[in-house]
């Protein structure tokens, strides 16, 4: 790092560097500004500072070792980051870290991924002297989404921290103490039998293997080889942006091509968009807040394609789940279309059709298990595997990845205009719905299809939207939290809004659980900006212009909002009242 | 919900359902809704909270931490945590009389253990399962109860018996039992 400092910067310095102070919240920020990677467990710039992992211990002249994620900048502060002390202590920290650690990283579904791992190899830790004296404790499989393996747990309290924080579950916590402290759900139950929304963020942010997706590989590599099926891939939108990371390609790459290229590699007989369905909810979901609108009732109309949202609301709004949308998510909705048309285009039974969404998300393994969105016990969407999944599976059948010559979605559910595509990015699905209803109300075509208006990063997003003297009040939320915090108000009957966009995740689906470990928030910025390229690359922008949704209403599913349309396309919600 | 024990999210916005509909309606739950109201639904009372109701019941029933959790508007799995983090809690049914053993530095010098030993053979129990099968007896090592000079002592309920062997801790438990057999 250069410095060159004006005299009026406050600096302070770090390994005889002077570095500019400039509103850092503490010196672990500083430092790695200074390009400097001290290691961390349980520090996550997205949350409170805990301080308990002491791996980022710095000297600081006349004050002795200090962690630096909670020491606030001050100018003047000379600072060192390795001295043989500190190395020292680090290298202790860490032995002590591992002896309980159950070190199968062979076979851990995280070992690519782990920070345990890489910063044991960062600080050169080349033995282990202490013995484990923890008893091995029992997996926790009591969800469908996530797998609690509490021998691998380091108690750095990141999940705890991100399940309270950004989604104000709280659905798993610190629980005894010293050398019996462990990360639990309530009284010690699995964490598929409490309040746990699905979204994943706690394995997401998980520093080990301690929680995971939990994986369906391996019933969707058996339906692949199984001759009597035919197995159909749908993918998700914000897949595409971030599956080449795990190949060594920049965030935000789209490789539609090479994906779709690799599912036929794999044996899908089939392989269509998710985004396809994504214009279809457009015009289901828009439709029904037109008509709300126009009647003035169940506003705001909520959305419902995130389905750790349609949880969260379960539990804690029961009373307002007459404002959601009773539109299917689109994967659910792809799902369905498949079951009911596949069999007849193809003269085959339901039971042999497979249905493998590739999703971003693991709460989307929950909502494949509803079981109102099976029929006579049959799931629409039979698997539901995350995009790191699939990129396991690509690297299991040895597939080069990105030496694949691309390949296109079949047709016709594999078309989509951008509206679909935006779905991956909060902000997308209100997006899309405008460009949808302003055409809808003015009677005009759009001159330009964006709304800038309704994205960027805020977790909470206010927007109004003036088409025709028409005044369209619009909330985007990322994080639970903040959406807790909205339909606290709307229950209250304290806001005005007419339609609340909610997504679970951190910039919505592209930060979902299932995508690939990244820990950086400039990670998720380059996906989002991703998949306003893709929108852009594609020449049409406005679900109403896809030729193939017109053609499925006309031939099968006939009016929009329909009896056809409701039995295949809408849902209904189940009070889980917490109380 | 809300996790930040020191803030208390009952303002006059604060959003609750009536604490009626928070759990089965049992006499239990009256009376925890009376410590609850007693202490204002604080999130911030928890502790105390807690004290009550296991003064109430001798420990903490998981139904009942989960009714002071949605009372409070805090996490079950805080509340959760907050119970198994204290020693004083207990999660699991205690014996209506509670034995205290001091094992800390000077009760163990001055041989502690045989009297723990003595005591728990007379009641058949062991560290995994410290209460009587018969409720009435649960036995437990502190670290130190701050009675050095009266080492080794055992505490019977509230009352210190200090300079104990293991006849005379034996010779404590017969006297609690003959007078549970006459009562």
């Amino acid at each position: 790092m250069t410095t060159l400092v004006s005299p009026a910067t406050k600096t302070l310095n770090i390994d005889g560097l002077d570095v500019a102070i400039n509103g850092e919240r503490n010196l672990l920020e500083l430092i790695r500004k200074a390009d400097i990677e001290l290691p961390t467990f349980c520090y996550h710039s997205d949350l409170s500072v805990y301080g308990a992992c002491r791996l980022c211990l710095v000297d600081i002249e006349g004050r002795g070792i200090q962690g630096a994620c909670s020491t606030p900048p001050e100018p003047g502060l000379k600072v060192r980051t390795h001295t043989e002390e500190i190395r020292e202590i680090r290298k202790i920290t860490l032995e002590l870290l591992l002896a309980n650690h159950d070190q199968q990283c062979p076979t851990c579904l995280k070992s690519a991924a782990c920070q345990l791992k890489a910063v044991a190899r960062q600080l050169g830790v080349g033995q282990v002297r202490f013995k484990r004296v923890h008893e091995p404790r029992p997996l926790d499989l009591s969800s469908v989404a996530l797998i609690r393996d509490p021998n691998k747990c380091i108690l750095c309290g990141d999940c705890v921290r991100f399940c309270a924080e950004v989604q104000s579950v709280g659905a798993i916590d610190f629980a005894y103490r010293g050398h019996d402290a462990a990360v639990l759900p309530a009284f010690g139950d699995g964490i598929g039998a409490g309040e746990c929304v699905n979204c994943g963020q706690c394995a997401a942010v998980c520093t080990t293997g301690a929680l995971t997706p939990r994986p369906e590989i391996e019933p969707v590599w058996q339906a692949l080889n199984d001759p009597t099926k035919f197995v159909v891939a749908q993918v998700a939108p914000a897949v595409r942006v971030a599956i080449g990371e795990e190949f060594g390609l920049e965030p935000g790459t789209a490789t539609s091509g090479q994906m779709v290229a690799a599912l036929k590699r794999l044996g899908f007989d089939r392989v269509y968009d998710t985004s396809f369905a994504a214009d279809l909810t457009v015009i289901e979901e828009a439709n029904e807040f037109l008509k709300r609108k126009a009647r003035g009732e169940k506003l705001p109309q909520f959305t419902s394609c995130c389905p750790g949202w349609v949880k969260f609301a379960e539990q804690y709004f029961p009373d307002l789940l007459p404002n959601l949308s009773t539109c299917k998510s689109p994967q659910q909705m792809l799902g369905a279309l498949c079951k009911e048309f596949l069999p007849g285009e193809l003269g085959r039974e339901r039971r042999d059709i497979v249905v493998v969404a590739i999703m971003p998300c693991t709460a989307k393994k929950f909502e494949a298990k509803r079981p109102e969105l099976a029929r006579d016990g049959s799931p629409d969407v039979d698997h539901v595997l995350t995009t790191q999944e699939l990129a396991r599976m690509i690297e299991e059948a040895g597939l080069r990845y990105r030496k694949l010559a691309p390949e296109s979605y079949d047709m016709p559910m594999g078309f989509k205009t951008g509206a679909g595509v935006l779905f991956g990015n909060s902000g997308g699905v209100s997006e899309a719905v405008l460009r949808y209803a302003a055409e809808k109300i003015s009677g005009e075509k759009l001159r330009s299809p964006d709304f800038h208006a309704v994205r960027g990063e805020d977790g909470m997003r206010l927007a109004t939207i003036v088409i025709d003297g028409t005044v369209l009040k619009l909330a985007v939320v990322h994080g639970l939290k903040n959406a807790r915090a909205l339909a606290d108000k709307v229950r209250k009957g304290k806001t005005d809004l007419d339609l609340i966009e909610v997504m679970a995740c951190p910039g919505g689906c592209i930060g979902g659980a299932g995508q690939p470990v990244s820990r950086d928030r400039s990670v998720r910025q380059l996906r989002t900006r991703g998949i306003y390229d893709v929108d852009k690359n594609l020449d049409l922008h406005k679900s109403q212009e896809n030729h193939f949704v017109t053609e499925i209403y006309s031939r099968h599913l006939g009016e929009i909002g329909g009896k056809k349309a409701h039995q295949l396309l809408h849902t209904h919600y189940v009070n889980r009242a917490v109380s | 919900m809300i996790s930040d024990l020191n803030q208390d999210s009952h303002g006059p916005d604060a959003v609750t359902p009536p604490l009626a509909a928070a759990g089965p309606s049992t006499e239990c739950n009256a009376i925890v809704a009376r410590i609850v109201e007693r202490h204002g639904r604080r999130a911030s009372r928890l502790v105390p909270i807690l004290q009550d109701v296991q003064a109430e019941y001798r420990y903490l029933p998981a139904d009942v931490l989960s009714y002071v959790a949605r009372a409070l508007n805090v996490a079950p799995a805080r509340v959760f945590g907050v119970a198994t983090f204290y020693a004083h809690f207990a999660i699991k049914p205690k014996g209506r009389h509670l034995v205290r053993l001091c094992d800390g530095t000077a009760c163990h010098v001055k041989d502690s253990v045989p009297i723990l030993d003595a005591i728990r053979k007379k009641l058949g129990v062991d560290a995994k399962n410290p209460t009587s099968r018969d409720l009435l007896f649960t036995v437990e090592t502190v670290a130190c109860l701050g009675a050095c000079g009266l080492a080794p002592v055992v505490v019977v309920d509230d009352q210190v018996y200090g300079g104990m062997t293991p006849d005379k801790g034996v010779a404590l438990i017969d006297a609690i039992v003959a007078k549970e057999a006459a009562a």
